[in-house]
């Protein structure tokens, strides 16, 4: 599936999907409220246009741009932001996790409260599976090799 | 004899599946008990009391918020496991 | 007979695939193949439990016509809309799914460098040794 040599047509038509991909995943994470759509499948469509990033150039410069310690940094990032707006909503005097009472700090009424409130989890939803995927695609790939191999050019599913 | 075993097992749970469908409601039904109880309030009051015109995306973070804070961490785990297994030497 | 075939064929065509599943997970020596046994098994759960929501002559579940600032004007009737609980759990289940097939085929790779082979029958006579 990873092949050494470069195929001209794939590459230019890559270049010119791969940006609308993620525009594409953006746009379906913020119309999530008013038609199909929302966190999780925003975070798919999203971590796809970086899988096909990793199937069409390089799998070595993809796999430098994820190190480890950025892949684990995006996974809590997303959970921090959900748990956040729970225990920030708890702080207010609500329940954990009861948006209406974010009117206090934003001027709006409640109902519009919980609306801006149920947007910020989205996103927080949306970085923890775009990361997810793509961490879980490129460590199946290549077998987990650490990242001085990846640098060395040494990639497992070419030398089989 | 794996596979006569198999399918001699398999056949069975069919059987007892499609017996057990015979009480089950008909193909979508408006009274069936699935859309009878707490389905009906989320459907009338999901817009006036969250503002967002999407009933699912209302009752997945907004009434039904829990379930989806712990599934997030399900996925957080999943990464961490897979990262764990495959990046460090093995055995 | 044929009018319990027809006003339940969903029960029908999910109980199949649930079968499938089953068998392949049973009968398949590869652990690749039983594991995409136990992935089929686990859609044939999930889209029984979407059929359940519907109702007849319903659409979609998002109301039309408003967009944050007029809400407390709107009547939504509950026999007009699909019944939105299914869809939101299952859109959980769905993605427990993803992270189970993840970690499995993850073990996969680890089996596979440990013992060099994937056929169940080799591994066990390995571990006998």
């Amino acid at each position: 599936m990873i092949r050494e040599h470069e195929d001209v047509i794939i590459q230019t038509v890559c270049r010119i999907f791969i940006p609308f991909m993620q525009v594409y995943g953006l746009y379906v994470l913020a119309h999530g409220h008013g038609s199909p759509g929302g966190g999780f499948q925003g975070g798919c469509i999203f971590a796809a246009s970086f899988i096909l990033m990793s199937i069409v150039y390089d799998l070595n410069e993809v796999k430098r741009r994820f190190t480890e310690k950025l892949s684990v940094f995006f996974f809590s990032l997303g959970v921090f932001i959900f748990a956040g707006m729970g225990w920030l909503c708890l702080f207010l005097g609500g329940n954990f996790l009861d948006y209406g009472v974010l009117s206090k700090i934003l001027p709006v009424d409640p109902v519009m409260a919980r609306y801006y409130g149920i947007a910020a989890i989205e996103v927080g939803i949306q970085i923890t599976v775009m990361a997810v995927m793509v961490s879980i695609f490129l460590d199946l790939l290549t077998g987990g090799l650490h990242e001085k191999d990846a640098e060395e050019g040494h990639v497992r599913g070419n030398t089989q | 004899m794996k596979r006569l075993l198999g399918i001699a097992i398999a056949i069975a749970a069919l059987i007892v599946l499609l017996y057990g469908a015979e009480d089950l409601p008909p193909w979508a039904d408006p009274g069936q008990p699935a859309s009878l109880h707490v389905s009906p309030r989320y459907i009338e009051r999901a817009v006036g009391e969250t503002g967002v015109p999407n009933m699912v995306t209302a009752v997945l973070t907004d009434y039904r918020g829990y379930d989806t804070l712990f599934e997030t961490a399900v996925i957080f785990t999943a990464g961490i496991a897979v990262l764990m297994l495959l990046r460090r030497p093995i055995l | 007979m044929l009018e319990v075939i027809l006003s339940k064929y969903n029960y029908w065509i999910f109980s199949i695939l649930l079968v499938v599943g089953l068998y392949g997970m049973m009968a398949k020596n590869n652990l690749m193949k039983k594991l995409i046994g136990m992935n089929i098994f686990q859609w044939a759960i999930i889209l029984f439990f979407i059929s359940i929501g519907a109702k007849r002559g319903a659409t979609v579940p998002i109301i039309t016509g408003t967009h944050g600032h007029d809400t407390h004007t709107i009547v939504a009737r509950a026999a007009e809309y699909v019944n939105p609980l299914p869809h939101a759990l299952m859109l959980t289940a769905i993605v427990v799914g993803i992270a189970t097939t993840g970690i499995a085929l993850a073990l996969l790779v680890a089996i596979y460098k440990r013992y060099n082979t994937i056929e169940e029958d080799e591994i066990i006579e390995a571990l006998k040794k």
